[in-house]
Formats: C-alpha cells, sequence, structure tokens
C-alpha cells in the first residue's frame, strides 16, 4: 500500500473515533429524551432523527454543502465566529458523519433506556438518588448494553460511508480523503491491486465489527 | 402529632382517589381492600412519586405535601423507604451495592440503621458478595426490605412485599417483618389484600374500596366491626394479643394471658413472657349461656354481647367483649333465636382451636 493509502486509513479512523465520541456525547440526552417524554414531540423528533436511515447520502450531503457553505446559515455562523467555512474541512466531515450516523446511535440507546422501564428509577428515587444521579448511576449503567452496541454501530458506519463525506469533503488526501473515496479514486485510476488492498480490509473490519457486535449482545443478554 | 396524615384527591385516567385517613406513627398500618381500591396509589403519592393534584401528606407534623400552600417534597427527599412488589434490584450491581446505595446517600446525622444490623435482620451475610440476579425470590425481597432500612426512613411503604412469592417464600420472610414489627420503631404503611397477612403483622387499618377510605381504626375493632365486610367473610376472625405465662410439658401446651381472661394453644415454643398474636376464626368460635362443663373445648372466656348481625341466609355473627378484646362468633340463626340472645348479654364464649400467629 502506498503511503496515500495509509494517510486514508489513517484519517479514516481519526474521523471515526471523534465522530463516535461526538455521537456519544449528542446521541445519549436525546435517546434519553425520546425515551422519557410525554411530549407531542415525541414522534416527529424520532422521525427526524431517523431520516439518514433513508435518505440517499448524497441527499445529506448536498443540503449540508448548502448550510455550511460561505451562503448558507451555518456558514454565515462559522464565518462570524470567524472559523471560516466548513466544508472539503476536517471538521466538516465530522459534521456530516455525526449527521449521517445519528440512527445507528439513537436506535440502540434508546431501546436500552426503554428496557430498563420506570422502576429502577423509582426505586433509586425512594433512596434519596437526585434526578441527575438516578441517571448516571442507574439508567445509564443499566443501558450499558445499548451504549456499547451504539459505539460500536457509531463507528463502523462512519467508517463505511461514503457519499456525504465526498459531496461535503471532497477528496483531499490527508484532510478529507478517507478510506472509501480512495477506493473509489483507485478504481476509477483502474488500480485494481490498490483497491483490492483496502477493500478485501474493510470486508475483514466490517466482520469483525459485527463478530465483536453479536458477542456484546450475547454477553449481555442475562441483563435484559 | 405523634401521627400519619394523609388527604388525597386526584383523578388518574378514569380512575378516580379520595383518599382521607390519619393513622398512627407507630407500629404497622394496614391499607388493606381489594384489587384496585387505590392502595397503591396512595403509597405512591405517600412516597412522592406521583403528585396529587389536592393533596396533604404530613408525618409528625412534617408535611412532605401540602397543595393549599402548594408544598411538594419530591421522592428523593423524602425519609422514606420504599419495598416495591417485585424486589426491584439494581441489575448491574451486587447485593452488597444494593444495600449501601441507599446509605450512601443518606446524611450521616440521619442515619439510624447500621450496615451490618440490617445484614443480621434479614439474614443476608451469605449474599452479600453475590450479584443481584442470582437469588431466589424470597432472598431478593429481603434484600430489598434491608435496602429500605438502610436508608434510615421516617416512613417504611410495603407495597404487597409477598403477594409476588411463593408459600415457601412468603414463610421465608414472615419471620423476619415480624422481627422488624417487634424490634424496629420505623412506623410503616403495609398494602395488602390478604386478610391473614394484615391479622398477623399489622396493628391499624384503613380499608380501601372503590378509590376512597371506608373505614379506618385498630386493626382488631377493624376486624370485628360488623358493619364492615370483613366480619362478614368465611375467613371472619378477631385478633388477641397476650403474652405467655405458662408451658405444660405433658400435654405440650402453652397457656397465655390477655385482659380478657387466660388461653391454652398447642405447640408453641414461644419463650416466657413472649408477646403472641392468635387469630380467632368467628366460626371456631360457640356461644353457651352457662359455663359448659366437661366441654373438649380448652378455652371458655366469660363475654359480653356486643352486638349481633345476620351474615348469611340462615346465620349470625355476634360480636363478643371479653375484657378490652372483641371476639367474633358465627352460628345458625336458629342457635341464636333458641338461647334468646340478645344485645347486653353476658354469655361464654367457647373457643375450638386457637391459631397462634405469633
Amino acid at each position: 500500500m502506498s503511503e496515500a493509502d495509509w494517510l486514508a486509513v489513517w484519517l479514516t479512523i481519526k474521523l471515526a473515533a471523534v465522530t463516535t465520541a461526538v455521537l456519544l456525547l449528542v446521541g445519549t440526552p436525546i435517546a434519553w429524551w425520546i425515551a422519557r417524554t410525554r411530549s407531542w414531540l415525541k414522534q416527529p423528533v424520532a422521525a427526524f432523527v431517523a431520516l439518514p436511515l433513508v435518505l440517499p447520502p448524497t441527499v445529506l450531503g448536498f443540503y449540508l454543502l448548502l448550510f455550511l457553505g460561505p451562503n448558507g446559515p451555518g456558514g454565515w455562523l462559522t464565518q462570524t465566529l470567524a472559523l471560516g467555512t466548513l466544508p472539503f474541512t476536517f471538521a466538516g466531515l465530522v459534521i456530516g458523519s455525526v449527521i449521517y450516523s445519528l440512527p445507528f446511535v439513537v436506535q440502540p440507546i434508546y431501546n436500552a433506556f426503554e428496557a430498563v422501564g420506570e422502576r429502577p428509577l423509582e426505586v433509586a428515587a425512594t433512596l434519596r438518588a437526585s434526578p441527575w444521579n438516578r441517571f448516571f448511576t442507574v439508567a445509564l449503567p443499566l443501558a450499558r448494553p445499548g451504549l456499547l452496541t451504539a459505539t460500536v454501530l457509531g463507528f463502523a458506519h462512519t467508517v463505511g460511508e461514503f457519499g456525504v463525506v465526498l459531496m461535503i469533503g471532497g477528496a483531499i488526501p490527508g484532510k478529507t480523503k478517507v478510506l472509501s473515496v480512495a477506493i473509489y479514486d483507485h478504481v476509477e485510476a483502474l488500480e485494481y491491486v490498490h483497491a483490492h488492498a483496502l477493500s478485501a480490509g474493510m470486508v475483514v473490519f466490517a466482520f469483525l465489527v459485527l463478530l465483536v457486535l453479536f458477542m456484546i449482545n450475547r454477553r449481555w443478554e442475562p441483563l435484559r | 402529632m405523634s401521627k400519619i396524615e394523609v388527604s388525597l384527591q386526584t383523578a388518574l385516567g378514569g380512575f378516580a382517589l379520595d383518599a382521607v385517613f390519619t393513622a398512627p406513627s407507630r407500629g404497622i398500618t394496614a391499607l388493606f381492600g381489594p384489587s384496585g381500591s387505590g392502595k397503591t396509589s396512595v403509597l405512591r403519592c405517600v412516597a412522592g412519586l406521583v403528585r396529587a393534584p389536592r393533596g396533604k401528606v404530613c408525618i409528625d407534623g412534617e408535611c412532605w405535601q401540602d397543595e393549599s400552600r402548594r408544598h411538594f417534597v419530591p421522592a428523593h427527599r423524602r425519609a422514606i423507604g420504599y419495598v416495591f412488589q417485585e424486589a426491584s434490584l439494581f441489575a448491574h450491581l451486587s447485593v452488597r451495592d444494593n444495600l449501601e446505595y441507599g446509605l450512601n446517600r443518606t446524611p450521616a446525622k440521619e442515619r439510624r440503621i447500621e450496615f451490618g444490623q440490617a445484614v443480621e435482620w434479614l439474614g443476608l451475610k451469605a449474599l452479600l458478595p453475590r450479584g443481584s440476579q442470582h437469588l431466589s425470590g424470597g432472598e431478593r425481597q429481603r434484600v430489598a426490605i434491608a435496602r429500605a432500612l438502610l436508608s434510615s426512613p421516617r416512613l417504611l411503604l410495603l407495597d404487597e412485599p409477598l403477594s409476588g412469592l411463593d408459600d415457601a417464600a412468603k414463610a421465608d420472610i414472615v419471620p423476619y417483618l415480624e422481627r422488624l414489627h417487634r424490634e424496629l420503631s420505623i412506623p410503616a404503611l403495609y398494602v395488602s389484600h390478604a386478610a391473614e397477612e394484615v391479622a398477623r403483622l399489622c396493628d391499624y387499618m384503613v380499608l380501601m374500596e372503590n378509590g376512597a377510605v371506608r373505614a379506618h381504626g385498630a386493626l382488631g375493632a377493624m376486624l370485628t366491626r360488623l358493619d364492615l365486610p370483613l366480619a362478614r367473610s368465611d375467613t371472619a376472625s378477631a385478633v388477641i394479643d397476650a403474652t405467655v405465662v405458662e408451658r405444660d410439658d405433658a400435654f405440650q401446651l402453652t397457656y397465655l394471658e390477655f385482659n380478657g381472661g387466660r388461653l391454652a394453644a398447642i405447640g408453641d415454643t414461644a419463650p416466657m413472657g413472649a408477646k403472641a398474636r392468635f387469630r380467632v376464626h368467628a366460626r371456631d368460635v360457640s356461644v353457651a349461656l352457662v359455663r359448659p362443663e366437661r366441654t373438649s373445648a380448652q378455652n371458655v372466656l366469660a363475654a359480653q354481647i356486643e352486638e349481633i348481625a345476620e351474615d348469611a341466609p340462615g346465620r349470625v355473627v355476634v360480636r363478643l367483649r371479653v375484657g378490652d378484646t372483641i371476639l367474633l362468633a358465627r352460628i345458625t340463626r336458629k342457635s341464636a333465636s333458641d338461647l334468646g340472645l340478645k344485645n347486653g348479654m353476658p354469655v361464654y364464649a367457647q373457643i375450638k382451636s386457637v391459631a397462634l400467629l405469633r
């Protein structure tokens, strides 16, 4: 593999790690809110979060490009804050990836919170635990299998994305050119050996991820 | 001021709750009634898990809720211990960590029950390192009770803690509850629809029906009030609180004294001077006008008729005063008529068998 390919691998891992961290921070409160709220907004918000499941990644990428571009409201904001514009930067990739993978993180965490139910939180309340304390000492630990699943899915899904990245990031080596884009470029240039090396690596990686996922689910079954 | 005051009005999805009662803040008070009568709703409101739109909950003058001045203390700031119907242990914590959950959140100066004490009371020592997943139903409920006690509550709330258990597990737990009742000064509200449990464990009773309080009073009085359904059910019975005074090993009898006289019970091992409670079924008590001689019944007590009511076709139930204690006798209407039983008449109550509860 060429140095450029290794660069793409490294960038992909970095992007997936940062995206997963952001996703857990953003997705957990969203999942908690959807699981606990009695507001009529519950279904609309859940549907909105699930949008990336059905939309073609190019649609997401296109709107993000417009939104974050120099003439979009997001672009106006980042420029006002002296951050420049985000498309074709690593930060732009992270934002795109977070939105694209959000349902894959929110859904398992939401399911886990639902499975925990109201009772353990009520018990904790009668044992003098405040609402925040109940969340951190009861809800989160009991939702651990869901959080693990979300972490693995969020990471893997970000590694596997293509359309959003291409639309919003382009293919700047070392900056926005991730694995899937590198493979595409190799194939276009008829460099099949290089494409094989990266693609086979992806297949093995995807298999290992799913294997880990199924093992997590088995390990935690007794908790459900 | 030493009382529990509860007044709750709420409508929850077509179910109206209007429960008003006061109970002593000593001993165990039963919230008794059929399923769906609102017992658990009352308990949840007292705990602060649910806020009744109109309500007042005070214990010994300290109010946890008083909607007349929009005062509501959330559950985690109330000194309560709640034992749910299913033990609801934290699945991610060991038995020890479950027990310490409330203890660690109780300020040191409010702690009145020590870890070792609760563990000893409920026989949990061997279970401490175990995961809460690997316990039997009875063990789980014992851990839940100890966990509630360790948050040093001013009021213990028990929501049918035995109903999810099989008979063996029930028999396993009841002695622990009785011991807590005897040795612990924490008042409790005990939700149950099992008369047997209530007769055994409780001192005061709040009778609920269709979301309202039908009546409340001392256990002995409530069980024997002829205007309430309890005294008219097939298992109608009275309770006698007595003290062990003598043992007859030759005949395996224990003699007990209460303020209406002296009783003999079979095969009791309670130590001398111990308090014991009997349940005397109305169907086991008969009435005589003269003191019966040469009868097989060991227990004959001088009594006075307080009230007679027909409870089923051809049957009457007679309320008898024996000292300060009330007994019930169920006899045929014909017997009552033949003997010419009337209110205020002195008679003899003949008790066929005495069931020792504790």
